[in-house]
């Protein structure tokens, strides 16, 4: 038996709860995927049960909850209790930050936690604006990619603002490591939504910038590339026209390394008008040397979507496909 | 192994081992560059996967068809045992009850295995305990009932086939409860006053097909929300301003499919976004830059087998390019008209919500049926390199399956791998139930799983079961 069962005081001896008849969970004669409980856990919830169907809201069942959840913090219906309680014991919710933050650095993934953070945010007001980017900041220190850290602090700056700092602190994560693709989606969020920055259009040419010159120090990095897109996302025509995104394109095409991503964004550019000059096509010509079926007279874009079948294997059938299927003025 | 399918992967693998993969290395070296968290923890899964490919490359041929064989008894002695008993660990999973029935219900369905009769009333008779008398189930009994577990357990009925299991479900109860989760905005809570995302709607939306229960009413907004979770990479986001994941993009997806509002998304981003999340561990990632994970050899390869139904589309909207959200709303007049209402904010004032009209909605159930007929148009993605990493990577000799080397195996990864290597082998049937050409299947032909209707997860058959079960109620 280890030492934490031996300390815990089972409810059944415990003064303050002798007025309570525990409710066993009615789980039949024949349960499927029944779970071999310890007698702790279950004892705390059927006692969970008893004040739950009894509705009792107060200081004892705020406790009983906090128990129910240190053995499994996945259970919504404690949680949503435990809220229903909080409103009614009229609970300092600062504290129950604290605690909430608490509970969150063992358990950081977990959809209950989040949303019950969020809950208390809301509650708390701008106020707790930077605590909230602190806490999310911490989770990251230990995993920058937390899904449910990045929604809580998009929601936060969202909410409760905070936005000050916020294209200085994608632009940290990303120096510490430029192929965090959670910080550059959170780079694309701050510049598109941010109150402070004046939206995408006023953003673009230095994060196209940004964004080249991620690609040139590491060519193999696909969220700079994608992220170049999503600059233009809906704009297709302002795209083609910016030479600094073909250039990109043409330069690491150049170093015949890393040619997928370049190759796929040419395609792109060309399936929205691009007109590519004669360094585009032979430094493409350069590439297809190693692929003798393709014929000569096919287009540009049809010649990469070659390329990209012998060069990208793990992805011959979507080639394929694009090939089959380009927009008929690039054809 | 001469004539087998692991030749049409030599390409991928011998990419793994030298031309891709090398490239990057060598330019690392000789730039003497520190390597990021992402480039460190990605080299090691890439050691460990190539390690076990190199194995099975220099391995004489019967070895190799051996590597390459599904474990079929050993993965049901797993699952039967998890069915039959948890040890007190899966505490942490106690809200998750019906998801534990479906995942090894549903992978046990994959393989063909049936139940025992008795086993099969129980748990039926354990869900119902699970369900909340106003409708919609929990994650055990008394619990508040949740939609994914919801889902969960009604994917688990409709997996278990039987009369009683089909007519257990309270339907109108369970419509009510859809509603009551549903937000002003169109989109879903999990459970009442819970987390509204995109999870929340597949479920809400899956489950009122599956039981022909979907109309406007429903659907209303949902589409919306979905668009606005469609994210600059081409991807799903689980909310708006999120990062694109393997999991959302498919409960994102197959929600627009079910509601007749798929081609509303950006189909030609999302197609590319989803197949570059496949990589050279042959295995899909979640996100962009992350490590390979078997489970999204379903939520990733599931939504590249749901495009195979879609490519007409999408290939109407290479040809139109560009085309904005506001000029397709315009093409679509006719069925489709754009209305609003008035919600109070928050803040005591009032907003307009705009939302999509689609007048097609509440063919739901007929959606279902009618998307599986669509002809296949044929694979996007490495089925065979997938299956490799399924089979090699993932699958856990002694039972079931795992993430990726390294971890443990667990019920839930099970049912996702199987699934996803039961998308990747029918990836080239021309119609959904027949059976695979054989060079479509790694490994011995006896690997062949059960096929499964894409938009629920569901073994096809017990779908068509409960299709013709529920299309009789109104």
């Amino acid at each position: 038996m280890s030492s934490d069962e031996d300390e815990w005081v089972p409810f059944s001896r415990r003064p303050e709860w002798s007025d309570v008849k525990p409710v066993p969970q009615d789980d039949g004669p024949h349960p499927v995927v029944p779970i071999a409980y310890r007698a702790d856990f279950r004892e705390t919830m059927d006692y969970f049960r008893a004040v739950y169907l009894s509705g009792e809201r107060s200081h004892r069942a705020l406790n009983l909850t906090a128990e129910a959840i240190s053995m499994n913090p996945g259970n919504y219906t404690v949680w949503y209790f435990r809220r229903l309680v909080l409103e009614a014991v009229d609970a300092d919710l600062n504290d129950e930050m604290e605690y909430i933050n608490c509970v969150a650095s063992k358990n950081s993934k977990n959809y209950q936690i989040w949303h019950h953070k969020r809950w208390l945010a809301e509650k708390l007001g701008p106020e707790v604006a930077q605590k909230e980017l602190e806490f999310t900041k911490r989770i990251f220190a230990i995993d920058a990619k937390n899904y449910h850290a990045w929604s809580h602090r998009q929601w936060v700056l969202d909410a409760l603002g905070g936005w000050q700092n916020e294209l200085d602190y994608c632009t940290e994560l990303l120096e510490d490591d430029i192929f965090n693709n959670s910080a550059w989606n959170q780079r694309y969020f701050v510049i598109t939504r941010s109150p402070l920055l004046g939206g995408l259009q006023s953003m673009r040419e230095s994060e196209v910038s940004y964004a080249v010159e991620a690609i040139l120090s590491n060519p193999e990095n696909e969220s700079p590339w994608r992220y170049l897109r999503g600059l233009y996302k809906g704009d297709p025509n302002l795209l083609i026209c910016n030479n600094q995104i073909s250039g990109v394109c043409l330069q690491v095409l150049k170093t015949k390394h890393n040619i997928i991503f370049p190759l796929s964004l040419l395609l792109e550019l060309l399936c929205h008008g691009f007109q590519p000059s004669t360094e585009f096509v032979s430094a493409v010509e350069a590439l297809r040397t190693s692929v003798p079926e393709s014929s000569s007279t096919s287009s540009l874009a049809n010649t990469i979507c070659s390329v990209l079948e012998i060069v990208d294997p793990i992805r011959s059938n979507y080639w394929s496909w694009r090939r089959s299927h380009l927009p008929s003025q690039v054809c | 192994m001469e004539s087998s399918p692991i030749d049409s992967s030599s390409n991928a693998s011998s990419g793994l081992s030298s031309s891709t993969s090398s490239p990057p290395h060598s330019d690392r070296d000789h730039r003497q560059i520190t390597l990021t968290v992402t480039q460190l923890e990605q080299l090691k899964v890439e050691e460990k996967v190539s390690e076990i490919y190199r194995i099975l490359s220099g391995a004489p041929a019967h070895t190799q068809t051996l590597m390459l064989e599904l474990w079929r008894d050993k993965h049901i002695e797993f699952l039967t045992r998890g069915l039959n008993q948890l040890g007190p660990t899966y505490r942490v999973l106690d809200a998750n009850r019906p998801w534990l029935c479906y995942w090894i219900i549903h992978s046990m369905a994959l393989l063909r295995e049936s139940l025992d009769i008795e086993v099969e009333n129980n748990a039926v008779d354990f869900l119902s305990r699970c369900k909340d008398i106003n409708g919609g189930y929990g994650g055990g009994p008394g619990q508040l009932p949740h939609l994914a577990t919801t889902y969960a357990a009604v994917n688990t009925l409709v997996t278990l086939g039987s009369n009683s299991a089909l007519l257990s479900i309270n339907r109108e109860a369970l419509r009510e409860f859809l509603l009551r989760m549903k937000d002003f905005c169109g989109a879903f809570r999990m459970h009442h006053t819970g987390e509204m995302d995109v999870r929340a709607c597949y479920t809400a939306i899956s489950v009122a097909s599956l039981l022909n229960i979907l109309d406007f009413e429903i659907t209303k907004g949902v589409g919306d929300y979905i668009l606005r979770c469609q994210t600059y990479e081409g991807g799903i986001a689980g909310e708006p301003g999120s990062e694109a994941h393997g999991g959302y993009t498919f409960c994102g997806l197959a929600t627009m499919i079910l509601i007749n509002e798929v081609h509303r998304l950006d189909l030609t981003s999302l197609i590319d976004w989803v197949a570059f999340r496949q990589g050279l561990e042959f295995g899909f990632q979640g996100r962009t830059n992350k490590l390979v994970d078997g489970c999204y050899s379903f939520w990733q390869g599931g939504s590249l087998f749901l495009i195979q139904r879609l490519l007409s589309i999408a290939e109407n909207q290479i040809k139109s390019l560009p085309m904005s959200i506001e000029q397709e709303q315009l093409s679509m007049e006719g069925n489709v008209d754009s209305a609003a209402f008035t919600v109070p904010k928050p803040d005591g004032s009032q907003r307009q919500i705009h939302y999509f009209e689609n007048k097609d909605a509440g063919k739901g159930s007929a959606t279902g049926l009618d998307f599986i007929r669509t002809t296949n148009g044929g694979p996007l993605f490495h089925s065979i390199a997938l299956q490799q990493y399924i089979l090699l990577c993932s699958q856990v000799l002694e039972g079931g399956f795992k993430d990726k080397p390294g971890k443990v195996r667990d019920h839930y990864h099970s049912c996702y791998c199987l699934s996803g290597l039961s998308v990747s082998q029918y990836s080239f049937s021309k119609s959904a139930d027949s059976p695979p050409p054989p060079n479509a299947v790694l490994g011995p032909y006896s690997n062949l799983l059960e096929p499964v209707h894409p938009l629920y997860n569901l073994v096809l058959d017990k779908y068509y079961k409960a299709h013709e079960f529920f299309s009789v109620m109104s």
